[in-house]
C-alpha cells in the first residue's frame, strides 16, 4: 500500500502492523529539539509555521550539502515520547516514520488517529535515494541535525510497528524478550 | 611527512570509514541474512544491505549519524614529528565534515550550542599509544549516539565474575530496539571506572568474525532472547560479543558494556 500525503484517518485505519507500506508526498523531519519547539508553540496556542494535522514526522536529523539530502535514515523515536502525546492531544490525523518503537502512552494516544511505520535504522544512503528534494527549512539555527527539514519523498518504503489499533511489534518482541530473559537468568 | 598530507590521510581515513563498511563486518551481515527466517527481520537486513551497496558506489555516508569521531594512535617510539599531530587530526575531521561531508554532531553538554565542525572540548576523542618500531597506525571508529546512549559501565563486585554474563545480557535485553540491532557488543573487564570504557570501546576495533569459547556463548545468550533486527523480532540480536580484559583492583570488578550499531564502521591506515 502507497501513503500518501496528507495523511487521512481513514488511510490511517487500513494500516496493521506487520505491513509493508510506502510513503509519498511531504515529510518533515523532527527530533528533540524541534519537538521541543513545537510543544513550546502549541502550549502557547502560536501557529506553526508548517500545518501539523494530516502531516508525517519524520524523526530523522539528515546530513544536507548544497541543499541536497546526502543520508537521512531514522534516529531513536522513544526520545520524541513525551512531546509526541503533546501533538497527539492536538491533531486529527498523522504518521510518524522512525526506529524503535514509541511508549504504550503513546500507542494509546494514536489509537483511531495515527500510526507509526518503521524504517531501516542506519539505512541513511538509500533513505536519501528515495526523498526527490527540500522542499523548505524551518528553525535552521537548531543547527543541521535539529532543524525542521520539508521533504518530497517517493514511495519510502516502511513497515508498520505500531497501528492505530493499540498493537506494537516492538511490545509483542519486548514481552517475549522479558520472557526468555527470565528463563536465561 | 608533512603535515598537510597527514590531514589529507585523515580525511581519506574519515571518507572510507563512513562509506565503507569493513569486510568481516559485512560478512557478519550476510551470515546472519543467511540463517534469518523471520519475513520483517529479513526485510531489515536487505534494506541493511542494500543500503551498504549504495553508500559505498555513490562515496556517501552509511548512516547520517555520522557519529563522535575516536581517534586510536600507535605512534613508534623511533618516529620524530615536527608537527602537531592532534592539530592535524582536528583539521582533518574540519575538512572531512564539509567534504565527506559528516553531520556536524559535537555540541556544548549545556548550552547545546552545535560547533558545526565536529569538534570541541576533548573532541574528536584522539587516544596516543607508544609502541615499538618507526610507524604510525591510525584508527577511526566513528559512534553514533544511538547504540553509544544504551551502553552501560557497572562497579560489580569482586565475587560476581559469574554474573558478567548475565549482566551483558541484561544490558542488550533493556536496551532493545534502540542501538539499531543487530549489534555489536564491545565488553571491557577489569582495569578501573575508567579503563574498563576504554577496553570495551576499543574491543569494537577488533574483527568480529573471531571470537573465543566465552564471547560466543555471550552471543549465543543474547540471540535467544530474539530482540532481532530493529527491535521486530528475529533470531539475530547480535553478530557479534567482543571482550577486553585488564587487570583490576582486588576490591573491584569494573565492566562496561560498549554498544555499536550494526553499521560498526572503523577503518585504519599504517603510514
Amino acid at each position: 500500500m502507497n501513503l500518501r500525503t496528507p495523511v487521512k484517518v481513514g488511510d490511517v485505519l487500513k494500516l496493521k502492523v506487520g505491513q509493508e507500506v510506502t510513503v509519498t508526498g511531504t515529510v518533515y523531519t523532527a527530533r528533540d529539539e524541534a519537538h521541543e519547539k513545537i510543544v513550546e508553540f502549541l502550549k502557547k496556542g502560536e501557529k506553526l509555521p508548517f500545518e501539523l494535522d494530516g502531516s508525517v514526522i519524520y524523526h530523522c536529523g539528515p546530513i544536507v550539502k548544497d541543499n541536497k539530502v546526502i543520508s537521512a535514515g531514522p534516529t531513536t523515536s522513544a526520545r520524541m515520547n513525551k512531546f509526541s502525546l503533546e501533538i497527539l492531544k492536538r491533531v486529527n490525523c498523522i504518521a510518524f516514520i522512525g526506529k524503535g518503537g514509541m511508549s504504550r502512552e503513546v500507542v494509546n494516544a494514536m489509537k483511531g488517529k495515527a500510526v507509526y511505520l518503521a524504517f531501516t535504522g542506519g539505512a541513511g544512503a538509500l533513505a536519501a535515494e528515495r526523498i526527490l528534494k527540500i522542499k523548505n527549512v524551518y528553525w535552521e539555527e537548531l543547527g543541521m541535525p535539529e532543524a525542521v527539514w520539508e521533504l518530497e519523498v517517493e514511495d519510502f518504503p516502511c513497515i508498520v510497528a505500531i497501528d492505530a489499533h493499540g498493537n506494537s511489534i516492538y511490545e509483542e518482541v519486548e514481552k517475549k524478550v522479558k520472557e526468555k530473559l527470565k528463563a536465561l537468568l | 611527512m608533512e603535515y598537510h598530507d597527514f590531514v589529507e590521510v585523515v580525511v581519506d581515513l574519515l571518507k572510507k570509514a563512513q562509506t565503507e563498511l569493513p569486510e568481516d563486518v559485512v560478512e557478519a551481515i550476510k551470515i546472519a541474512y543467511e540463517q534469518e527466517e523471520n519475513e520483517i527481520a529479513r526485510k531489515n537486513f536487505e534494506i541493511i544491505l542494500k543500503n551498504v551497496e549504495v553508500a559505498k558506489k555513490k562515496k556517501i555516508p552509511i548512516c547520517q549519524d555520522t557519529g563522535i569521531l575516536a581517534f586510536f594512535l600507535e605512534i613508534g617510539r623511533e618516529l620524530c614529528l615536527d608537527f602537531d599531530i592532534k592539530k592535524a587530526i582536528i583539521d582533518g575531521v574540519k575538512k572531512a565534515t564539509k567534504e565527506v561531508p559528516l553531520r556536524p554532531n559535537a555540541v556544548h553538554p549545556i548550552t547545546r550550542e552545535n560547533s558545526n565542525d565536529n569538534t570541541g572540548l576533548f573532541i574528536p576523542y584522539i587516544d596516543l599509544d607508544l609502541v615499538e618500531g618507526d610507524r604510525i597506525k591510525i584508527s577511526v571508529l566513528p559512534k553514533g549516539a544511538g547504540s553509544e546512549n544504551v551502553s552501560v559501565l557497572k562497579m560489580m563486585l569482586p565475587s560476581d565474575a559469574k554474573k558478567i554474563k548475565s549482566f551483558i545480557v541484561e544490558t542488550v535485553a533493556l536496551a532493545g530496539g534502540k542501538p539499531c540491532p543487530p549489534i555489536f557488543v564491545g565488553v571491557g573487564v577489569g582495569g578501573t571506572f575508567d579503563l574498563a570504557a576504554k577496553l570495551a570501546k576499543k574491543a569494537l576495533l577488533r574483527n568480529v568474525l573471531k571470537m573465543d569459547e566465552f564471547e560466543k556463548e555471550v552471543l549465543e545468550a543474547i540471540n535467544s532472547l530474539e530482540i532481532g533486527p530493529m527491535g521486530m523480532g528475529g533470531k539475530f540480536t547480535a553478530l557479534s560479543v567482543l571482550i577486553n580484559y585488564a587487570h583490576c583492583h582486588t576490591a573491584s570488578l569494573p565492566v562496561a558494556v560498549n554498544i555499536q550499531c550494526w553499521a560498526n564502521r572503523r577503518a585504519e591506515v599504517i603510514l
